[in-house]
């Protein structure tokens, strides 16, 4: 018998059947209790701008392919996945090129220039959402009213402010928070209030972050240390003051951090790989979102906190390594 | 006895079933058939031969004996005629020094080694090395250099596919038991641990049967790969951290797996050297097997006897799944540490779509050694050596956990394998510049 041609490559031999396109995936799937309880509430503005970002950002992420000569990288899912996130970040009636520099500063100034899919050290769908906020801060906080799609589709816009911004407006103004100009829990839980697409509707992200728990794509060490943190420090500040701030559960279920402590701190490239690190980040995030809502003078604070986390990724990862098996601590 | 564990693995398929209930069978020697023998089938100094060219030799007779301390006897499968002694196929270095021999006649005596000295020479002389992979000649792990208290006869068997040891186990359980009760007297050695994962549960209560009248230890393990790794298996057994960069006589244990004790026993009580093995041929075969083959067989002859290839082979891998070491030649040898065949198809293999690092870390739940692999690998790309040295790479035991998670398909173990060497040659090259 002629010898054949064998493959040679290095063991292992077998490989675990999931991979990076699968995990993103996983993740988008995760997504889809969000993005339809936004629709329920937005209509066609949410459809509007999920269409949108997903297609500019995974135009944007080709034409980088195209003009720096390296091969497509849409099959990896990522793009698509960050122009999802992007939309949710952001207010349903945001105008299209709000979403067009939106696009472009995610995939390309904060992940391909970097070197593409795992170079980037920022998460790219916030450093898209908190350079907007900062350039364009009307068009960024337009939020308008919820409206569920069955009382027919929503196209004039009722302006009103989300929960936090009504806190810090009347803690600002009358030096202590009015409880009774804030929405329900049960509102704030099903996201029957004003703010980011994704961002409101705490169950709804909570089954996602669920979901992605069970299929062991997320652990919950950045998650609960996130939460945890910020319901320990928000409890505390409003144990000792009530007026300076709203309680701590109405806190952990407003605004974005659910989505941000299930989909956006655990984004894998921008958090730390050693789950210890993981929790330090965790508590960093909940911390600095705490403060920023607190005494800052932005009404949310997780966007910067996660930023700034995102930071400090390297030097937790290389100083938090556990000790190697029987490695001697010098 | 208590469980400890350790952290991290991973759970493979195992694929078990393929061959688990087949007893082994015997591969007949025929007339004609060339047997090869690489010279290093071992870890250290190979052997030196000790034969001519156109010698007729018999089975069992010495062909080349160790080249050192470190190193292990050979003997010829086979009654036979040398037909030369220049390069073979190895695994390894792909071509390496070592012997032919043609077989003339079927003969199932053996020349037997002399049984003068002590027991460690008598292993010595047989050539016996570790049967489950990584071929540590076995009379220097039987000379252990500090006070040892325990033994621990490694069942684990975690490499997926394979089965040799399970049957070796059901079908030889005697010899297993008495080899490592022989070891255990003959070191003077206070606690002797048979450890088999859960996955036998035959095994198990076969053993269990023995346990009082020999008085061993057995240890049913969890199963997860590496279960089996010396130092994973020390920490599961006994709670006891191997240190970094030491062997387990370092905490007083010697690890040796089941078909070496099998073979110690055959070689004290029999004076038979090593010169065959059971090794588990599965995959694409059309039957798969576990054999009894005389060391040195060519890997294509194990595949006929199963019936030959199952559609068109792509890849055959020596070894199990896991550490196994894909061949480039089906004239590749049986050698003393190979204890299965795989052969794989082409729709067989795994998807291998190579993705850039996420970052997802499930490389770093999956080392054993609690290593992290995701950043290393961003060192060996850079060939930043001095860094990885930092990270102990030195201390990866190469199960390759982490690029079987690896959802981006990275090649992490096989950098770190590579990686390895020229650390070794870094930390060379500074003792002698500080000498």
């Amino acid at each position: 018998m002629p010898d054949r041609k064998f493959l040679v490559t290095f063991s292992p031999h077998d490989r675990n059947p999931e991979t990076t396109d699968k995990v993103m995936l996983t993740v988008i799937i995760a997504m889809l209790p969000i993005i339809a309880n936004s629709v329920w509430y937005y209509g066609f503005y949410a459809i509007k701008g999920y269409v949108l970002t997903s297609l500019f950002c995974i135009g944007f992420e080709l034409l980088f392919n195209k003009i720096s000569g390296r091969p497509c990288s849409l099959k990896d899912n990522s793009a698509l996945l960050t122009g999802l996130l992007l939309a949710m970040n952001m207010p349903a009636a945001a105008p299209w090129w709000i979403m067009l520099v939106g696009s472009f500063v995610a995939i390309i100034i904060s992940k391909q220039v970097y070197g593409g899919l795992g170079q980037n050290p920022f998460n790219p769908a916030l450093v898209a959402r908190i350079f907007l906020l900062i350039a364009w801060p009307v068009e960024m906080t337009a939020w308008i009213q919820p409206t569920p799609i069955i009382r027919g589709f929503l196209f004039d816009t009722v302006s009103s402010a989300t929960p936090l911004g009504t806190m810090k407006s009347d803690l600002l103004a009358k030096g202590h928070v009015v409880t009774a100009n804030l929405a329900s829990y049960t509102d704030q839980l099903i996201g029957n209030v004003s703010g980011c697409m994704g961002g409101d509707g705490a169950i709804f992200v909570l089954i996602g972050g669920l979901f992605m728990m069970n299929r062991k794509v997320i652990s919950w060490h950045i998650p609960v240390s996130f939460i945890g943190s910020l319901f320990l420090f928000t409890g505390i500040v409003w144990a000792v003051n009530p007026a300076r701030t709203v309680d701590p559960f109405m806190h952990i279920i407003s605004g974005g951090v659910m989505l941000a402590a299930f989909f956006m701190a655990t984004d894998y490239v921008t958090s730390p790989v050693i789950k210890r690190a993981q929790i330090v980040f965790g508590i960093g995030c909940g911390l600095i979102t705490g403060i920023i809502r607190i005494y800052g003078s932005y009404p949310e604070g997780t966007g910067f906190a996660i930023l700034i986390m995102n930071a400090f990724v390297p030097l937790l990862d290389k100083y938090m390594r556990p000790l190697s098996f029987g490695e001697v601590k010098k | 006895m208590p469980f400890f564990g350790f952290k991290g693995g991973v759970h493979p398929d195992y694929n078990k079933s393929l061959t688990m209930e087949k007893p082994v069978e015997t591969l007949p020697v025929k007339p004609g058939d060339k047997y090869y023998l690489p010279l290093s089938q071992h870890i250290g100094a190979p052997a030196k031969p000790v034969v001519s060219k156109n010698q007729q030799v018999k089975t069992g007779e010495l062909i080349a004996e160790a080249g050192g301390f470190i190193s292990a006897c050979l003997h010829s499968p086979v009654n036979g005629k040398v037909v030369s002694i220049s390069h073979v196929v190895h695994p390894m270095a792909g071509r390496m020094e070592g012997i032919v021999i043609e077989a003339d006649e079927t003969n199932d005596e053996f020349v037997p080694i002399s049984d003068e000295g002590t027991f460690q020479q008598i292993v010595q002389r047989a050539g016996i090395t570790g049967m489950g992979g990584a071929t540590f000649p076995t009379h220097v792990k039987l000379s252990p250099p500090k006070e040892v208290d325990s033994l621990l006869i490694n069942g684990a068997e975690c490499e997926p596919y394979l089965t040799c040891d399970h049957r070796m186990m059901l079908e030889e359980t005697m010899k297993i038991i008495k080899g490592a009760v022989l070891i255990k007297e003959k070191l003077r050695i206070k606690n002797l641990i048979i450890a088999i994962e859960k996955n036998k549960p035959d095994a198990i209560k076969l053993f269990r049967k023995y346990e009082k009248e020999y008085g061993f230890e057995l240890v049913p393990l969890y199963v997860k790969y590496p279960q089996g790794g010396e130092k994973q298996l020390i920490k599961a057994c006994l709670n006891r951290v191997v240190p970094e960069g030491k062997l387990p006589v370092e905490v007083g244990v010697i690890v040796h797996n089941v078909g070496t004790a099998a073979a110690v026993y055959e070689a004290y009580t029999e004076r038979k050297p090593l010169y065959e093995r059971i090794v588990t041929v599965t995959g694409a075969v059309v039957n798969p097997k576990n054999l009894r083959v005389r060391v040195g067989t060519p890997i294509l002859t194990l595949v006929e006897a199963c019936g030959g290839f199952v559609g068109i082979p792509k890849k055959m891998v020596m070894g199990g799944p896991m550490m196994g070491m894909a061949v480039t030649s089906v004239e590749t040898p049986v050698m003393k540490g190979t204890s299965g065949i795989v052969v794989y198809r082409e729709e067989d293999m795994p998807n291998l779509t190579k993705y850039p690092c996420i970052r997802c870390g499930r490389c770093v739940d999956a080392c054993p050694m609690l290593l992290v692999p995701s950043i290393m690998d961003r060192f060996v790309k850079k060939e930043m050596y001095e860094a990885l040295e930092e990270h102990h790479v030195l201390n990866c035991i190469e199960c390759g956990c982490c690029s079987y998670v690896c959802p981006s398909r990275r090649t992490l173990v096989g950098g770190f394998k590579t990686s390895k060497r020229h650390i070794m040659q870094m930390i060379k090259e500074r003792g002698a510049k500080n000498a």
